[in-house]
């Protein structure tokens, strides 16, 4: 079976921009997941993680490499959802509008509808960005994204910077969306006990420039997740036998 | 029973307040010019009330509400035109490092151009045609709005493009409802800018070139010295394009910025 994404970069230069040396942000970066798999890239800050899921969504081009997605159903190109760090919705545009945006026009009332009440914002679908709060702005975006049926859906950090509960209840209803509307994932931490709860697959990327350290499948059953002795001792052990991570400097730091 | 909070009740009395302050700051200007004009006794300054009652004879049997419709049309045309190119021009030069290179040089040319040298040009190579009048005024006002909207282009916001492209947005959707919700704020300001300019050089045009038009009947009246004829009609003139401002341009910027309450 072919892999939904099957991505190879050999190399992601960032050209010099005035007063700074030319950067290389990914180097020899091979990276496949199955159909269906979710996946969690891991690493420190700055190693290039939004870099390569810019180069997937198809937003940054100048790399020497290869990206195939596999063709979605009756073999029309591969739709993907994206969800950025910051949710980008567009403050001009109502929470419904912003989701009709990325939808055919015919049709879309029919998605919107039941993806709104999914997240639980059926009653927010005419205001405004705005008057939204932050946990429910990221809502959107993950509606948006899970909206157009995505066959590949990129997530770049979408729980950073929002407390405790706002993010538990975030990851909750990431699960039960994905358990509903399967799909492939492809989600960017640099929190390695997000990426244990998450994920049924770790890929540990090194420090700039990024390159795949380990795999670790985390055989773990989900609804085993929420003890977090659980998670903190295969976190433990992750860091143990990978000490690249650890030893990789002041990088190294933010691998929570 | 209606209910009103603190806050409605400060700002309805703040709208009305204001209203009284504009009605009150007329009358105080007719005032004055009402005791000037009395003070003076000279028909070269007539008085308020001769004025309003020329203005109205003008409209039921004089030709004004003709000419008044001309010189809006013509605004209406070289406003369109200067809106439409100049905002094209804007966001090409706003968006393309190279082309704003190549360019940048002409536009400061055009804008520093004087106005009396483009019409006179206009006539002198197209003729006294309507389409050179029109013409005229537009690139008078084009330089103008290329600038503003260059600097609309220019502050795009990169993530809501990027936003668009990861979900295949199509190109006219995403100038709908990504890129010009952007630009409006600077169209506004081009278009309110726009639009006293423009019909300040349409008269201009107008008396130099055209044989109707609310600027061909101030020179006309300026040959005879009827002072009262002139104010009637610019007075006519500016309301006209008060109205513009209260009818179109208000509403549609509130609409525009409706989110952002």
């Amino acid at each position: 079976m072919t892999p939904a994404l099957s991505a190879h970069i050999r190399e992601k230069r960032y050209p010099r921009a005035r007063g700074t040396k030319p950067h290389l942000a990914l180097a020899g970066l091979s990276l496949q997941i199955a159909a269906g798999e979710f996946v969690a890239l891991v690493g420190p800050s700055g190693c290039g993680k939004t870099t390569l899921l810019n180069i997937v969504a198809g937003l940054d081009r100048d790399f020497a490499g290869e990206v195939e997605l596999a063709p979605g159903a009756e073999g029309r190109p591969a739709r993907v959802g994206y969800v950025f760090q910051e949710p980008r919705l567009l403050p001009w545009r109502t929470v419904y509008e912003n989701i009709a945006l990325v939808l055919p026009a015919d049709g879309a009332d029919a998605v919107i509808g039941p993806m709104l009440r999914a997240v639980g914002l059926a009653e927010a679908r005419d205001l405004y960005p705005s008057q939204l709060s932050v946990g429910m702005s990221r809502r959107v975006a993950i509606a948006r994204a899970f909206a157009i049926e995505p066959d590949l859906l990129l997530m770049d950090e979408p729980f950073v910077s929002l407390d405790h509960d706002t993010v538990e209840q975030l990851r909750e209803l990431l699960l039960e969306l994905w358990r509903l509307r399967p799909t492939t994932v492809l989600f960017v931490t640099h929190d390695m006990r997000e990426a244990l709860v998450l994920a049924d697959r770790l890929v540990l990327l090194s420090a700039s420039p990024g390159h795949v350290v380990a795999e670790v499948p985390v055989s773990l059953e989900r609804n085993h997740r929420h003890s977090g002795a659980d998670i903190e001792r295969l976190r433990t052990e992750i860091l143990r036998r990978h000490r690249e991570l650890i030893g990789a400097g002041a990088d190294a730091a933010t691998v929570e | 029973m209606s209910v009103t909070t603190p806050a409605q009740r400060a700002s309805s009395w703040l709208a009305t307040s204001s209203l009284a302050q504009r009605i009150g700051s007329v009358a105080l200007f007719i005032a004055v010019w009402q005791i000037a004009a009395d003070a003076v006794d000279s028909r070269l300054l007539p008085s308020a009330s001769a004025v309003l009652v020329a203005l109205v004879h003008e409209c039921v049997a004089g030709p004004l509400l003709f000419h008044l419709g001309i010189t809006l049309a013509r605004v209406a045309a070289a406003f369109v035109i200067a809106m439409v190119v100049g905002t094209a021009i804007g966001i090409v030069m706003g968006r393309s490092r190279t082309i704003d290179a190549l360019f940048d040089s002409w536009l400061v040319l055009l804008l520093n151009l004087p106005a009396l040298v483009i019409i006179v040009l206009a006539y002198v190579w197209f003729g006294l045609t309507e389409a050179a009048a029109i013409g005229a005024v537009a690139v008078n006002k084009i330089p103008n709005t290329a600038v503003t909207l260059r600097e609309g282009a220019r502050a795009l916001d990169r993530n809501y493009s990027d936003m668009a492209a990861s979900f295949h947005i199509s190109r006219w959707r995403t100038l709908r409802h990504v890129i010009l919700p952007q630009l409006y704020p600077y169209i506004f300001a081009a278009a309110r800018s726009g639009l006293a300019l423009v019909w300040k050089i349409v008269l201009i045009v107008e008396l130099l070139g055209m044989s109707n038009g609310v600027g061909f009947e101030i020179q006309l009246y300026f040959q005879q010295f009827d002072v009262t004829l002139i104010l009637a009609y610019t007075i006519s003139f500016v309301a006209v394009i008060q109205l513009i401002e209260w009818v179109i341009f208000q509403p549609l910027e509130r609409r525009a910025g409706r989110w952002r309450q």
